[in-house]
Parts: C-alpha cells; structure tokens; sequence
C-alpha cells in the first residue's frame, strides 16, 4: 500500500479499515544470500539500499529484540553534516543529501526538518577553527555559513551572549540540517525494506557464527541456525559481543550516552543549536519538550542509563546558554549504549573471515549517518569494495596509523 | 556510583577520571621482536566485555592514586577496588 494525502482521506471516511501492518513477520527461512545482523536504521537501511540500489534478493534481517528498540530510537534526532576531515565530510554531505530526499524515496513521513543547526563559538581560536571547518564543509558540497553575534541574536534573542567566562561571539551555521523522527526513520526503512521482498526477523538473536576454513556459513540464533553467502553485523553498542563470536577484538570500547527531554513548552528554539565550550545540543520536538544532550559518562558501559553527575553537567550547560530556562521542568532521561571507537570514526569494512563484514563504532553520531551507512554497506556487501565515500572507514587503520581523529583526542575512546 | 576508596574510603565517582581497561597496566616490553604488533594490541584493541570489567580509575580530585575497580557493566556495581600500585606489584612491575 502507498501512503498518501488521498490515501489519509479514504480511510478516515472508511472507518480506517483499510490499514495493514507496515511490514511482515516471517519466519526464517534456513538460509539467505545476505544476513544483517542488527534491526536498527543501518541494518534496516543497508537491507533496503542492498534490494533497491544493488538488485539483491534473499535477505534478512536479524533482531535481537524488535526492530527500532536499539540507538535508532534513543538519539536526539539531529541531522547534520558539519564535519571537517576529508575522511568524514564527503560521506556525511552524502548522507545529509540521501535525508533530503528519504520520505520521498520511503514513502513514509520521516518529519524531517531542515531547520538548521548553529555551533557557537566562544573565542576568537574557536572562530578560527569553525571558519576552517565552513570552508572545508564547503569544499566538500556541502553548506556552511559564519554568523556574527548579531546575526545569531536575531535567531536566539534570548541566549546569554555576555557571559563572562564564554561569551557568544558568533557561530556556524548548517542551514541544511536539522531532525528527523528517529523512530519513523527505522520503520519507514523497515516497511520500504519489507516491500521489496526483505525478511525482517525480530525476536532472533544471534548467539554465533558457523565459519569454515576461513569462510561465514550462517548464522548460529535463537531461533534456530541460518545459512547465509555474506554477514554484515550491524549492532553499534553490541559489537564487542558480537564480533567476540568470530574471535574478534575491536578498537572499541561500550559507553553509556544519556539523553533528556523537558516539558512541552511553546515553540522558542527556531533549530538545532550546540554549545561551543562545552558538549551540549539542543533542539525542540514538534511536540515542544526540548532535547538535549552532553557528554558519554565517560566509563565502559552497557547499562542503557546513565549516572548523576552527567545529568548534573549536561544541566548546568543548559542554563549557562539559556538561563531563561531554569524552571522548564525535565521530563524524562535515558541512556543508550555508544561503539566509542579509538579515534572517534565508524568502522564499515570487511573482516579477515571471508564473507563477514562489520558496520559499526559510530560513537554517537550514529543517527544522521543511518542513510548512508546503508547505502555504503550495502556497496561493500554487494560489490566487496568500500564505497568512494567510506574508503576511510578501515578496520586496518589503527595498524598502518591511518587514523581518522575529527577531535584530535587520541586512542582515548571517552573522549571523543 | 560511589567508589569505595581503599584508603580514603567510599568516595563520589564523580571525583576521579576514567582511564580504561585494567589491562593498560601490562604495557608491552619495548625490546621484543613484536613490539609494535604488541604495542599496536596495547593502544587501540580492548576485549570490551559485558559484565566483570577491570578498570583504571584516578583519583584526581582526591589523593592522585590509581585503582584498579571491577565494575559490573551491566548493572554498574562495584565488587573490588585495589590500589593499581598494589595490583602491578602483584603483578611483577616496578619492583
């Protein structure tokens, strides 16, 4: 069935009868061409892009628990692609141009809203660097735009540009990006993934592999053993224990990032706006509660709630940018598991065993990537070679020092 | 999570800075033949398990010392804290 305007209509005046389930639930068949590992955005979305862009047939999707349930649905919904280094900035301009024209391709309402992000700069060094950065966007394809202080009050007339310890002095702004609904993003993929002959598999958990001479048989899961040709494991947050199954180490470690939503209020924030000298972004839902986040706990974790003292930090940046906000009341908090890689970049590359790949240690700017780092893996998957816009993104890289450090932190996975 | 401080007692977590994998202590020997295999092991791959993890915790607004805290990752509790001088000794470092 087709969503559409015409299609909202008839059913409203039919009873809403008419509506069906968005996607089936098949049992798994005893072997497939292509099992994903992982029912979030990227898996889901790989599966897609693998049917649509690169005509594969006989694919699953294998989930642990129901589809959506993992990061896809635990993110603070903001889509941007504001990065500087070259190894990151042509696939997130990818990315960012795969979103804009996602529902259309979907069929499905995904909210997105290009309504803009702006990163304060509090010092003339961090002007500097974000007019390095706007020119490198810019270089790239994408958009990129230097506000003066003036030009950032008549957006954010209330932000308190006169601190005294940092000041507002401008910021970056993406005029492209903005949110999408998170949850909408891994069922729209879902239902189009469904529709070209996909079988998504929930309740399935894989619990090892079956690997000859070098080579992936299938798939050891709960629900029983599944053959498969190619494997492409897909579970950001779990990928240590996954990968654990083929004998794999990663560069990764497990961290718990949280996320806060205050009361609806009346529309205030115009966009998605970040603080400069610490690590807080902040957008309002079509709903009105604001969401935000700040910083990883900083401390492995698998936990999918976080401490106090972040909670502390992340509110104290809140009021800091908008003191007029000290007595919005919050009204929920949740935490979801980060693949905090060692050099702050995802990994989506093939593996030593033959027919195994692996996407995944996207610390925490997993959500805008989802679309292209379904079409990436999907390339690899289909065509065993890595996409001309993910070419950096190698398992190999801490070895031959080819490192992709968008912060400049080092191998110190809390940090970045 | 309150880290309860050999010395000094249970303290706040919120006074010390996370390191990483105990295993950091084991730095590689320099001379061997494979050392930059091993030290390549060292700097950048963890084993990043769900459940008992061995960890470095410093006490940086405290006393400065090391620990070495096994913390469940799952459910976050803490089952032992040691001092990391303590640990390496054991362990034949620094004599």
């Amino acid at each position: 069935m087709r969503y559409s305007g015409f299609r909202v209509i008839k059913e409203a005046l039919t009873g809403h009868r008419g509506w069906g389930p968005a996607w089936r639930d098949p049992d798994p068949k005893p072997d497939y061409d292509y099992v994903i590992i992982g029912g979030g955005g990227h898996g889901l979305a790989t599966a897609y892009y693998l049917a649509k862009e690169y005509k594969q047939a006989r694919i699953a999707v294998l989930e642990k628990g129901w589809i959506g349930g993992g990061n896809v649905g635990r993110n603070t919904t903001i889509v941007r692609s504001n990065y500087l280094l070259d190894g990151n900035e042509p696939f997130y301009e990818f990315s960012l141009k795969l979103w804009e024209g996602l529902e259309q391709d979907l069929n499905y309402n995904a909210m997105m809203s290009q309504r803009g992000i702006i990163n304060l700069m509090h010092s003339d060094a961090q002007r500097d660097a974000y007019i390095r950065r706007g020119n490198a966007m810019i270089l790239n394809g994408a958009d990129a735009q230097l506000l003066d202080q003036k030009q950032v009050l008549e957006k954010y007339p209330f932000l308190n540009v006169k601190n005294a310890r940092f000041p507002v002095m401008g910021g970056l702004l993406q005029a492209r990006a903005g949110t999408a609904r998170h949850d909408a993003v891994a069922w729209g993929y879902a239902r189009a993934a469904d529709q070209r002959g996909v079988d998504i598999i929930q309740n399935c958990e894989v619990t090892g592999f079956r690997i000859e001479g070098g080579r992936i048989l299938g798939v050891e899961t709960s629900r029983g053993y599944i053959g498969a040709k190619k494997v492409g494991a897909c579970v950001a947050g779990s990928s240590s224990k996954v990968m654990a199954y083929a004998g794999m180490r990663l560069p990764i470690e497990s961290h718990v990032l949280q996320a806060f939503v205050s009361e609806g209020l009346k529309p205030v924030l115009p966009g998605v706006i970040t603080f400069g000298a610490g690590h807080f972004y902040c957008s309002q839902s079509d709903k009105g509660g604001l969401v935000f986040g700040g910083n990883i706990d900083g401390y492995n974790s698998y936990a999918q709630r976080g401490n106090l003292p972040m909670v502390e930090d992340v509110m104290e940046e809140a009021i800091a940018m908008f003191p007029m906000l000290g007595r919005a009341r919050l009204l929920r908090s949740w935490g979801g598991i980060m693949d905090m890689s060692m050099d702050g970049t995802p990994i989506i590359d093939k593996t030593h065993i033959d027919g195994l790949y692996f996407n995944g240690g996207w610390c925490y700017g997993g959500f805008k990537a989802t679309p292209a780092s379904g079409f990436v893996y999907a390339h690899l998957l289909a065509t065993d070679t890595p996409h001309h816009t993910a070419t950096a993104f190698r398992l190999d890289r801490f070895h031959t020092g080819h490192m992709v450090d968008e912060k400049g932190m080092g191998n110190q996975p809390n940090l970045h | 999570m309150i880290i309860n401080h050999p010395l000094l007692g249970p303290r706040d977590s919120s006074e010390f800075v996370y390191l990483g994998d105990a295993c950091l202590i084991n730095r590689p020997d320099w001379q061997a033949d494979d050392a930059l295999e091993q030290f390549i092991e060292y700097g950048h791959t963890r084993d990043n398990p769900a459940g008992l993890h061995r960890e470095l915790w410093y006490h940086e607004q405290g006393d400065r010392s090391w620990l070495v805290v096994t913390r469940n990752t799952v459910t976050h509790e803490i089952t032992q804290v040691e001092l990391a001088r303590d640990v390496a000794r054991a362990e034949g470092r620094s004599k």
